[in-house]
């Protein structure tokens, strides 16, 4: 594809902290190259401000190559930006235009409360795991991975659950900040293998009670979450998950 | 909620059945003796009563569910998600159910009351005397702006329907991709089938198709 370079208008989130109110600042960005990443176009903005002995423009990230989930911008109402399948770090320029304006927000939920700009605690996520995300298991010597059987189907689909980063991009995206899509792809990516089984009651009972503590709202199945999911998480799995829960709820002791 | 969903669903099954009577072309006589049955036997009462609780479950956790997600967020998005990622009936179920009730309260004014109240006429089919819900009916449709608001509910209906039934079977836990692929099937065509249903009733008197 042909290489451009194009000026830009943001207009970005500031807060200055979890109690400040917050406003849309605007800035003008010029000669950004389409080549690069969304990060890098940030990184430039904010070396200009540092320069001009501003305050830089707060926003997570860590790995940059698309699998660590901390990259949260909602962009242009939608999180990640406009890609499909993608997480903020890893769109790109080229998906803009000269002269375009680009509105960036943080997530918005009652459970992700802004702690400054961009960058929202998403430790309610932490927590959900530590109610039963886990398997309890000896350490020692790792076992052989053959002595263990699993079908083809069941190891990929517990896979495919398996690849949520827990960004949190459902809950930004969800009418009614639900975070069943994160919480079922957790408790699908156990319920299908062996290793799960033991907790397997317990762990979706602890989940769920531990996601309503913290204050996100419920499924309605409106299919957004799926849809802006960076790791294509089925909602099949919230279907999955409801199951599981039914079932512990009601053979549990 | 999806429980007291699949159970509206359940009825409506049998509403839009005994209204298909009408079309009988026998002078309304099948629809008033199957009308007359619904409002006289002990079993068609309890039933009664277990719908009307079970709407006002419905109703009532829709809107509970409607105000407690709503608060989940504080502050709105300047720009909103809309559309592109999900269809907007299935992010509006409570302006739908809202615009139901409404119909609802309508509806029922219109004619659950006198049937339930036995203030229709009497017409005699076979020797016997039945209250005349057909004549009723015809008299009710006669009016433009009523059939025009019972088209209104109609559309309501569908859309509610269009996202309600799966969304009810998906959290009673149908996780199995065959079975979705089928209740998304059988919930698009019931969906279509039982609103078109309803909407012709007042269409076809309207239009004086039946008399
Ligand atoms: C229970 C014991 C284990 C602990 C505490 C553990 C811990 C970790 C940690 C902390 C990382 C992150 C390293 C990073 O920064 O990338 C990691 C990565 C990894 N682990 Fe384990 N691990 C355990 C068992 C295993 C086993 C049994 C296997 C293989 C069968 C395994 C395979 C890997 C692989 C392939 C990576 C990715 C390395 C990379 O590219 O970063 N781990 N593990
Ligand atoms: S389910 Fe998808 S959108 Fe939600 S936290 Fe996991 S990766 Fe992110
Ligand atoms: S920075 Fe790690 S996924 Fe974007």
């Amino acid at each position: 594809m042909e290489h451009y370079s194009m000026n830009l208008t943001l207009k970005v989130w500031r807060q200055k902290n979890k109690d400040s109110k917050g406003d849309f600042e605007t800035y003008k960005v010029e000669n950004i190259s389409s080549e690069m990443s969304f990060l890098e176009m940030m990184d430039v903005l904010n070396d200009r401000l540092i320069r001009e002995g501003k305050e830089p423009i707060a926003f997570d990230h860590d790995c940059r190559e698309g699998i660590c989930g901390t990259c949260s911008m909602y962009i242009n109402g939608r999180p990640h930006g406009p890609w499909h399948a993608n997480t903020t770090c890893q769109l790109h320029m080229r998906a803009y235009k000269d002269g375009d304006t680009i509105v960036v927000e943080p997530w918005r939920a009652k459970a992700f409360p802004v702690v400054k700009d961009l960058i929202v605690d998403r430790s309610a996520f932490d927590r959900i795991i530590q109610a039963g995300g886990y398997i309890s298991v000896n350490t020692g010597n790792a076992v052989d991975a053959n002595s263990l059987p699993i079908e083809k189907e069941k190891a990929d689909e517990s896979f495919a659950a398996a690849a949520c980063i827990g960004c949190g991009a459902c809950v930004a995206a969800c009418k009614n900040s639900s975070a069943m899509l994160f919480v079922s792809a957790k408790v699908s990516h156990l319920a299908l293998l062996p290793q799960g089984a033991p907790e397997r009651k317990t762990r979706v009972l602890n989940m769920i009670a531990q996601m309503d503590k913290e204050g996100f709202g419920a499924c309605t199945n409106t299919q957004a979450c799926e849809s802006v999911c960076p790791k294509e998480i089925s909602m099949t799995n919230i279907a999955k998950l409801n199951s599981e829960y039914i079932i512990s709820g009601l053979t549990s002791r | 909620m999806a429980l007291t969903g699949v159970s509206l669903i359940a009825f409506l099954v049998v509403h839009v059945g005994i209204n298909a009577c009408i079309w009988a072309g026998d002078g309304g006589d099948m629809f008033n003796k199957a009308s007359h049955f619904m409002g006289s036997t002990v079993v068609i009462r309890i039933l009664e009563v277990g719908l009307f609780a079970g709407i006002i479950l419905h109703i009532v956790q829709g809107l509970v569910l409607e105000v407690q997600n709503r608060s989940r967020r504080q502050t709105a998005y300047a720009v909103s998600l809309g559309n592109r990622g999900s269809k907007w009936y299935r992010r509006s179920m409570g302006l739908l159910g809202t615009l139901l009730l409404l119909f609802l309260v309508m509806h029922l004014s219109h004619f659950w009351v006198p049937s339930r109240f036995s203030t229709l006429e009497t017409i005699t089919i076979d020797g016997k005397e039945y209250p005349n819900q057909y004549a009723d009916i015809i008299r009710v449709f006669h009016d433009p702006l009523v059939v025009v608001l019972y088209l209104l509910g109609c559309a309501s209906l569908l859309y509610h329907l269009l996202h309600g039934f799966q969304s009810a079977f998906r959290t009673l836990g149908v996780g199995n991709n065959r079975y979705l692929a089928l209740i998304k099937i059988t919930g698009f065509w019931f969906s279509i089938i039982v609103s078109i249903g309803f909407a012709m009733m007042p269409i076809s008197v309207y239009l004086e198709w039946i008399s």
